[in-house]
């Protein structure tokens, strides 16, 4: 029997450009804490990004990727979860790992080149930075598995790029999530670059969030440039996967205004005309308008939130600056539980170099 | 006590740690009410439910995922692959995660899960079903291989799987799932890991080989007794990684080895064995090292696949070449 079905893919704005409300708004535009919560994020980001950009440049950090103009998904997602939930982010997800108990410093430090800033205990569950493409899509459905297994009420939020969608993993993913109905949020961060391949080219599908169709879940997307937007549609998407009602797949439409990395040249395949339209969209002033008009922000707010950003970021680049080095020897003393016997005499001859060098 | 199969041994061993371990589940295509392509999780989904037995969609990089992320959060999953063959997509998350997962976290997440699969040829499967490719993940820091021989040695080796701490690869000889019957004791007692075991204690020369292989090289070694060569038989057991201890100290005694593994010939175990023992053990060989091993072709489908894996003359034959040099 042929059965043929009509599907739909929603897209949710609140606020335009200017920051003007394009319709109804939702309860949280009349929460003053939590929308400047979320602004100080994107600007304690937007600042972090360029401290670290500057510590790469001088040869103090390592190769890095900045989320600049993308600040909205990450705050939208980072204030949605409770501090029990669990986050699986990929490489470009600063701001959303701010809310959560990453420091500036365990950030710089994995960036630096040093296992230790993904070590923090008090990062309890969350997972570790994922620099393979979708690889941790799978791992996610793990995790929704074991917290549903164990009648937790906590639920798991996995973030990608748009060229992660062209993975396998992530199709397999979406799919055990929703045969197995796990307590799972995916947010595809659209920044319609992966390095150089641009989206059209990434993918015929008119939208990224359709793919959920495939996989049997709700598919969103959302003006991810508009903080309000993102907040709210993932906030609901996460309750509903705390209530048992299953996964979501949300896009969120953003841009990369910066390099893929800081060893990357995006001028090569991009144009200045491109990114100055793009520019104009930029989640920040967004925002900022949108409170200014409210009277719930002012220049003199806007000046001390600076300074107080620049001085914890200062602290913190101080706190990695002066971290002592990991040891040699550190790269066996977490690889086993216990270190195999025959690994022992590898280590030796490690430590035996090292007191050569002395 | 009762005598069973490999396979069955494997059945008992699961059946043993989940009834000990709530946090303990099993994933894999089949393995619910089918109870596994060759029935290794028989009775499982009847007596733990489909809360911890779990038939999961077709897509072995996902049943690779999954448990890596089960296992960061405590629990302890046991993957099933179906046939070795199909285990090429979950190198990924072998390679790229579950191996590193504590290293690179310091110890704040880990991942101690299992992937179990069938290995290796001489069962008449379709092509894709007979590959040994246990040097692919012996080359990965961070995690261990694990291939047992014989009943009483699944359901311990088994056992240490999945009650060690760290991802575990656990290759079963599907040749030999059904080929012997052991007794085995469901007394819930570990075998050590990272340990080799002697099979067979001899003067002459040193045998290793591990899974299906040891039956020929046990064979062997039967026959050379007959002409008056006695081979001290070694199971390797777990394959990463290696107990050289063992291996050197035997050849320490007897000045002689032969590495016999089905699986092909370059950059595999038996080359690291050789290497190892090239470096450390030069000085008490007599004879050059020698391997009998698979070639490096594609395994090929079951008309050929006898000529491709090493049978017991070809093992006796290195063994005489070996006895040449005085």
């Amino acid at each position: 029997m042929n059965q043929s079905r009509a599907f739909q893919i929603e897209y949710h704005q609140f606020l335009d450009p200017d920051g003007v409300p394009v319709g109804d708004l939702p309860p949280l535009a009349e929460e003053t804490e939590a929308l400047q919560a979320l602004y100080r994020n994107m600007v304690f980001t937007r600042l972090y990004d360029e401290r670290a950009i500057a510590l790469q440049r001088t040869g103090q950090l390592g190769t890095f990727a900045s989320s600049l103009g993308q600040e909205a998904i990450g705050a939208g997602v980072g204030h949605a979860m409770r501090p029990e939930d669990i986050i699986l982010p990929s490489f470009r997800e600063n701001g959303a790992l701010l809310f959560r108990h990453f420091r500036v410093r365990d950030l710089l430090l994995y960036w630096g080149g040093d296992e230790r800033g993904m070590a923090n205990p008090k990062l309890g569950d969350d997972f570790p930075i994922c620099v393979p493409i979708a690889t941790h899509t799978t791992q996610a459905t793990g995790v929704a598995f074991a917290i549903k297994y164990r009648k937790q009420p906590r639920v798991v939020v996995c973030l990608l790029g748009d060229g992660g969608t062209s993975k396998g993993d992530f199709y397999e993913a979406i799919n055990l999530a929703g045969a197995w109905n796990l307590p799972l949020v995916f947010v595809i961060n659209n920044n319609q670059w992966a390095i150089s391949v641009p989206r059209n080219l990434q993918s015929r599908a008119e939208t990224l969030a359709q793919k959920a169709i495939a996989a049997g879940i709700p598919g969103v997307q959302l003006d991810g440039n508009d903080p309000i937007a993102v907040r709210h549609y993932v906030a609901e998407a996460i309750e509903k996967a705390r209530d048992g009602g299953g996964p979501t797949l949300i896009e969120a439409i953003s841009y990369r205004l910066c390099h893929h990395t800081t060893a990357d040249d995006a001028t090569r395949y991009r144009s200045e005309e491109e990114l100055e339209a793009h520019r104009r969209l930029d989640p920040v002033p967004r925002l900022r308008r949108f409170m200014e008009r409210r009277q719930i922000w002012s220049e003199e707010q806007e000046t001390r939130l600076i300074q107080a950003c620049q001085a914890e970021i200062e602290q913190e680049v101080r706190h990695y600056l002066d971290t002592p080095p990991q040891k040699p020897e550190s790269m066996f003393d977490s690889l086993y539980a216990e270190l195999p016997r025959e690994l022992q005499a590898q280590r030796q001859s490690l430590l035996g170099k090292e007191v050569n060098h002395d | 006590m009762t005598e069973i199969t490999l396979v069955e041994a494997v059945n008992l061993a699961l059946m043993h740690e989940m009834e000990r371990d709530p946090a303990m589940v099993i994933l894999g295509q089949d393995i619910g009410v089918n109870g596994g392509v060759f029935r290794a999780t028989v009775g499982l989904l009847e007596k733990f439910g489909s809360e911890r037995v779990l038939d999961t969609p077709l897509a072995e990089n996902m049943i690779a995922g999954t448990a890596v992320g089960m296992a960061t959060q405590g629990l302890h999953p046991v993957a099933e692959i179906q046939f070795m063959g199909f285990i090429p997509p979950t190198i990924d998350q072998l390679i790229s995660h579950a191996s590193r997962m504590r290293n690179r976290t310091r110890g704040r997440l880990s991942c101690p899960m299992v992937l179990r699969a069938p290995y290796g040829g001489g069962i008449h499967a379709p092509e894709h079903h007979s590959e040994s490719t246990e040097a692919m993940f012996a080359h990965i820091p961070g995690i261990r291989v694990v291939i047992p021989s014989s009943p009483t040695r699944a359901y311990g080796l088994l056992l240490a799987a999945i009650r060690d701490p760290d991802p575990v690869v656990f290759l079963e000889p599907k040749r030999v799932y059904r080929l012997m019957k052991q007794a085995v004791e469901d007394n819930g007692e570990a075998l050590p890991l990272d340990t080799c075991f002697v099979l067979r204690p001899g003067s002459d020369i040193t045998l290793v080989s591990w899974g299906a292989m040891l039956h020929e090289t046990q064979q062997a070694a039967e026959q050379l007794a007959g002409e008056g060569i006695e081979a001290e038989v070694i199971d390797l057991a777990t394959i990463k990684p290696i107990d050289m201890e063992t291996i050197l100290e035997s050849v320490g005694r007897t000045g002689r080895c032969v590495i016999v593994q089905e699986a092909a010939r370059t950059c595999s175990v038996s080359a690291e064995i050789a290497a190892r023992l090239a470096e450390e053990g030069l000085m008490s060989l007599f004879a050059p090292i020698r391997r009998v091993t698979g070639f490096d072709t594609v395994m090929p489908m079951f008309r050929l696949e006898g000529h491709y894996m090493p049978g017991t003359e070809r093992i006796i034959d290195a063994v005489r070449q070996t006895m040449e040099y005085a």
